[in-house]
C-alpha cells in the first residue's frame, strides 16, 4: 500500500469535495431563483402598470352652441338635461376638427374619425360642466379632455402603427394625426391624478377608469378592521397569555386559533355571505360586511403576534408590580401592556396589510359590483359604512375580466398603488420595531 | 335601538361620575376609609352598565330580535346602574368587582375565535344540507362530470375540480419544495450573516405580496410566455391559462412558506449533533444530508403539509391563471379548474339561494374546509411534537 501525502487529495476526497461544492451551489441556486422570481414579478407589474399614472389629454376649445344645447334659450336645467351626451359628442367633434384645421394639418380622416379620437367620457365631462354652470352656453370654452384609450395607449407605447393597422377601433392615420396634434401641443401627456381619484368606468372607456371608489372602500374596511380587530385581538391575547388556566378549554381555543390562521381565505367569504348577508341582512357589497369578514380573518394574526409580544415581557416586571401590591389586572394593564405595545402595533399593521391585499372573500360578498358613486361613510338608509363599494384588490380583479387591453394597464397600475400602500405599512411596522424594540 | 344604546352609554358615564361621590359620602367624607380608590367605584358602575348592555345587544342582533332589543338594553343598563350604586358601602371591594367585569370582557374576546369556527361550520353545513336535499351526494362526490346549467338538470360532480386542484397544487409543490428547502439550508448552514440579513427578508417579501398580484402576473406574463415558448411549439395546446401557469406562479408564492418554516426547524436542530458529525470527518453537506435533515424531517414534512393546505385553498392565482373549464386531463398545458374557482364563479353574479347550482358552492366550500383542516391539524401536530423533542 502506497502512502500518499495528506496534502494531495485522493479520488474519493475529490469526489466528496465536489459533492460538497455541488450541494452548496444548489442552495445558492435556490436563492437566486427565488430572487429572480421576485424581480420578474415586480418588473412585470411595474412595466405594464407604470403607464397608468400618465394620461393623454386634449386641450381644445369647444363651441357650446346655444341652438344645440338650449333651444329654448331659458337656461332651464330641466330642459337642458334632455340633451344627452350624444348631442355633446357632435360639438366636441366640431371643436377638434376646427383645431385640426386651424393648425393646417393634412389628414385623410373623416370628421367622424377625428371626433372618435376623444374619449367617450369627454362628452360627459363637458355636459357636467355645462349643467353645473349653464351661463357658459353660447360661448366657446377651452376644455382639457380625455383622449380615446387607443390614442392614449399610442403615447405610452402600448399601441403601435402595426397593431393599429389590425385594430378595428383605430387606424395608423389616426395615430399620425395624434402625433401631429401632440407636436402642436394640443395633445399633452401628464401625470394622471384622475387614476387615483376617479370612479370606475364602463367597458369601452378604460382611459376614464380610476381607483377613487376602490381606495375609499378599502379605507373604510381598514377602519372597521382596525377598530374591531385590535381591541378584540389584544383582549383575547391578554386573557390567553395572562389569565387563562391551563386546561382543556383553553387548549381548544389555542388549537382553534392556529387553525383559523390557516383556513383558506375564501372560506371566510362563504362565512360572510351566509352569516352577515343572508342571515343578519347586512347590505351586500358594503364596506361594513367586508370589514367584518376581514376582521375575523386578521384576528388570528393579531392574536398570535400580540401573544408573542406579551410573552417577551419578562416575568420580573409582573413580579415587581405584584410585589408592590398591584392586582394581576393592574400589573397587566399598567406595566405589561405598555411594554408590549410596540410589538402589538407591529403585528397589527402587518395584519392590516394582509387584510388590505385580500381579494377572494370580498368577491363572494359582492364587492365586485360596478360602483360609480363614491360611498358615504354614513347614510340614513344604509347605516354606517353600508353603501355599495369596491376595494383595491377586487378592482384589480374586476379590470382583468374586461375585454379592452387598456384595462390590463389599469389593473397593473392599481397593483402598483396597492403595493405602495403595503410598502408604506410594512415600512412603518419595521420602523416601529427598530425604534421601540427592547431586548431584556 | 341606537337611541337606547346612547342612553345606556350616558347612564354609564353618569354612573362613572356619581359612584365615586356616593362612595366618599358613604364613608363619611373620608376616602381613606373605603375598601378601594373612589374611581374604582366609578369604573365598576360604568362596566356594570356597559358590559351587560353590549352583551344583550350582540346576543339580540345575532338572534334577530329587533323590536324589543332597545327596551331590553335599557332595562339591563338600568339594573346595572341601580344595582352597582345600591351596593356601594365603605367595605365594598369595588376594584375586585370591576376587575371581574374586565375579565369577562377578555374571556368574551377569546371566545370570538371559537364563534368564528362555529360560524364557518354552521354556515356551510346548513346550506350544504340544503344542497344535498336537492342533489344526490353520490353524484356530487363520485361523478366525473361538471356542467352546471342555470336552467336546471346540471351535472355537479366534484371529481374534475378536485383533480384540477390537486394537479395544480402538486406542480406548485414540486417547484416550491426543493427551492424553499435548499434556500433554507443555504441560509441557515452556509450563508454569511450579511447575506442572510439581505436574502431572508427578500424571500419573505414574496409572502407579503397579495395573491391578486400573483394572479395578474400569471395572467399577463407567465401564461402567454408558457403558451408561446412551450405549449404551442411543442404541440400541447394554445391556452394561456393552464395548470402549468397556475402551478408555477403558486410555486413562487409558496417558496417563502417552505423556506421560513424549514429555516426555523433546521435552526432548532441542536448544534451538538452537527459537531458530532463534523468531528467524525463528514463534510458539511454530508452532515446536512445525513444528520440535520433526518433530524428535522418531521418538521419539514409539517411545513410541506402547511404549504399544501395553502395551495389547495388558494383562490386568486387559479381564478386568473388556471382557467374555468372542468376537465380531467393529464396535459399540464391545458386549462383546468379548481374547487375554489368554482366557489367564486357559482357565488358571484346573479345567485339564487334555492337552486342547486348556487348551493353547490357551499358543498364545495365544506369539502375544501375539511381537506385543509385535516392537513392543518396534521401539520400542526407534527410540528408541535417535533418542537418538544429538542426542548
Amino acid at each position: 500500500m502506497t502512502h500518499k501525502s495528506l496534502l494531495t487529495a485522493d479520488v474519493r476526497t475529490k469526489k466528496r469535495n465536489a459533492a460538497e461544492a455541488r450541494f452548496k451551489a444548489y442552495g445558492l441556486g435556490a436563492i437566486v431563483v427565488a430572487m429572480l422570481a421576485l424581480a420578474l414579478l415586480l418588473t412585470s407589474v411595474v412595466s405594464t402598470g407604470s403607464s397608468a399614472f400618465k394620461q393623454t389629454y386634449a386641450t381644445i376649445s369647444v363651441p357650446l352652441t346655444e341652438a344645440k344645447l338650449d333651444k329654448s334659450g331659458t337656461r332651464d336645467l330641466a330642459v337642458m338635461k334632455k340633451v344627452t351626451t350624444i348631442g355633446y359628442t357632435r360639438l366636441l367633434r366640431d371643436g377638434i376638427v376646427t383645431a385640426v384645421e386651424e393648425l393646417g394639418l393634412e389628414t385623410t380622416l373623416s370628421a367622424k374619425d377625428i371626433g372618435k379620437m376623444l374619449s367617450k367620457e369627454a362628452a360627459a365631462t363637458v355636459r357636467n360642466r355645462v349643467l353645473a354652470n349653464p351661463e357658459i352656453v353660447g360661448t366657446s370654452v377651452e376644455f382639457k379632455l380625455l383622449t380615446n384609450g387607443r390614442i392614449d395607449g399610442y403615447f405610452k407605447g402600448r399601441v403601435t402603427m402595426e397593431s393599429a393597422a389590425l385594430d378595428g377601433n383605430t387606424s395608423p392615420e389616426e395615430l399620425q394625426l395624434a402625433q401631429q396634434l401632440a407636436d402642436a401641443g394640443v395633445f399633452v401627456t401628464t401625470f394622471n391624478w384622475a387614476f387615483l381619484t376617479a370612479p370606475d368606468a364602463s367597458d369601452q372607456r378604460p382611459e376614464a377608469a380610476g381607483l377613487g371608489v376602490a381606495i375609499l372602500g378599502s379605507l373604510y374596511m381598514m377602519i372597521v378592521v382596525l377598530v374591531l380587530a385590535l381591541p378584540i385581538g389584544v383582549a383575547a391575547s391578554i386573557y390567553l397569555e395572562e389569565f387563562a388556566p391551563k386546561n382543556r378549554w383553553t387548549d381548544v381555543i389555542e388549537v382553534n386559533i392556529s387553525n383559523l390562521a390557516a383556513v383558506p381565505s375564501i372560506v371566510y367569504g362563504i362565512l360572510g355571505l351566509a352569516i352577515f348577508i343572508n342571515f343578519m341582512k347586512f347590505n351586500q357589497s358594503s364596506p361594513m360586511v367586508g370589514g367584518l369578514v376581514l376582521t375575523l380573518m386578521t384576528l388570528p394574526t393579531i392574536i398570535i403576534s400580540t401573544r408573542a409580544a406579551l410573552k417577551s415581557v419578562p416575568p420580573s416586571i409582573r413580579d415587581a408590580a405584584l410585589g408592590v401590591g398591584a392586582s394581576k389586572m393592574q400589573s397587566v394593564f399598567h406595566h405589561v401592556l405598555p411594554l408590549a405595545a410596540p410589538g402589538i402595533l407591529t403585528g397589527t399593521i402587518i395584519g392590516l396589510a394582509q387584510a388590505l391585499g385580500e381579494t377572494a372573500p370580498l368577491l363572494l360578498i359582492g364587492m365586485v359590483a360596478f360602483v360609480r358613486e363614491y360611498p358615504a361613510a354614513y347614510s340614513a338608509d344604509a347605516g354606517l359604512f353600508g353603501e355599495a363599494s369596491t376595494a383595491l384588490p377586487v378592482q384589480v380583479f374586476n379590470w382583468t375580466q374586461r375585454a379592452d387591453p387598456g384595462f390590463v394597464e389599469r389593473a397593473s397600475g392599481a397593483i402598483i398603488t396597492l403595493l405602495i400602500f403595503l410598502l408604506i405599512m410594512n415600512a412603518i411596522a419595521i420602523f416601529l420595531r427598530r425604534k421601540f424594540e427592547r431586548r431584556w | 335601538m341606537s337611541v337606547s344604546l346612547i342612553l345606556a352609554l350616558g347612564l354609564g358615564v353618569l354612573g362613572y361620575v356619581i359612584a365615586p361621590r356616593r362612595a366618599v359620602a358613604a364613608a363619611g367624607g373620608d376616602a381613606r376609609k373605603l375598601a378601594a380608590l373612589p374611581r374604582q367605584y366609578g369604573l365598576n358602575t360604568l362596566l356594570a352598565v356597559l358590559v351587560p348592555s353590549f352583551a344583550i345587544l350582540i346576543a339580540g342582533s345575532l338572534a334577530g330580535a329587533g323590536l324589543y332589543l332597545g327596551w331590553a338594553i335599557l332595562i339591563v343598563a338600568f339594573i346595572g346602574f341601580a344595582g352597582s350604586l345600591f351596593n356601594i358601602t365603605p367595605d365594598y371591594r369595588a376594584r375586585t368587582h370591576a376587575e371581574s367585569w374586565i375579565k369577562l370582557i377578555l374571556i368574551a374576546a377569546s371566545v370570538i375565535a371559537i364563534l368564528t369556527t362555529v360560524g364557518i361550520v354552521f354556515s356551510m353545513v346548513f346550506e350544504a344540507r340544503n344542497f344535498f336535499s336537492q342533489y344526490d351526494w353520490k353524484d356530487f362526490f363520485l361523478s366525473a362530470e361538471w356542467s352546471p346549467n342555470f336552467r336546471g338538470n346540471s351535472s355537479l360532480g366534484i371529481l374534475p375540480l378536485l383533480w384540477g386542484t390537486l394537479y395544480i397544487s402538486f406542480i406548485a409543490l414540486i417547484f416550491a419544495v426543493p427551492i424553499g428547502l435548499f434556500a433554507a439550508i443555504y441560509l441557515s448552514e452556509y450563508s454569511s450573516r450579511r447575506m442572510r440579513s439581505i436574502a431572508k427578508p427578500a424571500i419573505e417579501i414574496l409572502a407579503g405580496i397579495p395573491t391578486i398580484v400573483y394572479g395578474l402576473f400569471a395572467l399577463v406574463t407567465v401564461g402567454p410566455f408558457l403558451r408561446d415558448y412551450f405549449a404551442a411549439p411543442m404541440g400541447f395546446g394554445d391556452s394561456a391559462s393552464s395548470v402549468m401557469t397556475a402551478g408555477l406562479v403558486m410555486g413562487v408564492m409558496l417558496i417563502p412558506f417552505v423556506s421560513s418554516l424549514s429555516d426555523d426547524i433546521i435552526n432548532a436542530v441542536p448544534q451538538t449533533m452537527r459537531d458530532g458529525s463534523l468531528g467524525l470527518g463528514a463534510t458539511k453537506s454530508e452532515t446536512i444530508r445525513q444528520v440535520v435533515i433526518p433530524a428535522a424531517l418531521p418538521g419539514i414534512v409539517g411545513a410541506i403539509l402547511l404549504a399544501a393546505s395553502r395551495a389547495i385553498g388558494e383562490t386568486m392565482i387559479v381564478v386568473l391563471g388556471a382557467g374555468a373549464a372542468a376537465r380531467l386531463s393529464l396535459n399540464p398545458f391545458e386549462a383546468m379548474t379548481t374547487v375554489t374557482v368554482k366557489i367564486v364563479s357559482q357565488l358571484t353574479g346573479d345567485t339564487d339561494f334555492a337552486s342547486p347550482e348556487t348551493l353547490v358552492a357551499f358543498a364545495l366550500g365544506m369539502t375544501l374546509f375539511v381537506i385543509t383542516l385535516c392537513l392543518n391539524v396534521l401539520a400542526l401536530m407534527i410540528v408541535r411534537k417535533y418542537r418538544e423533542q429538542y426542548e
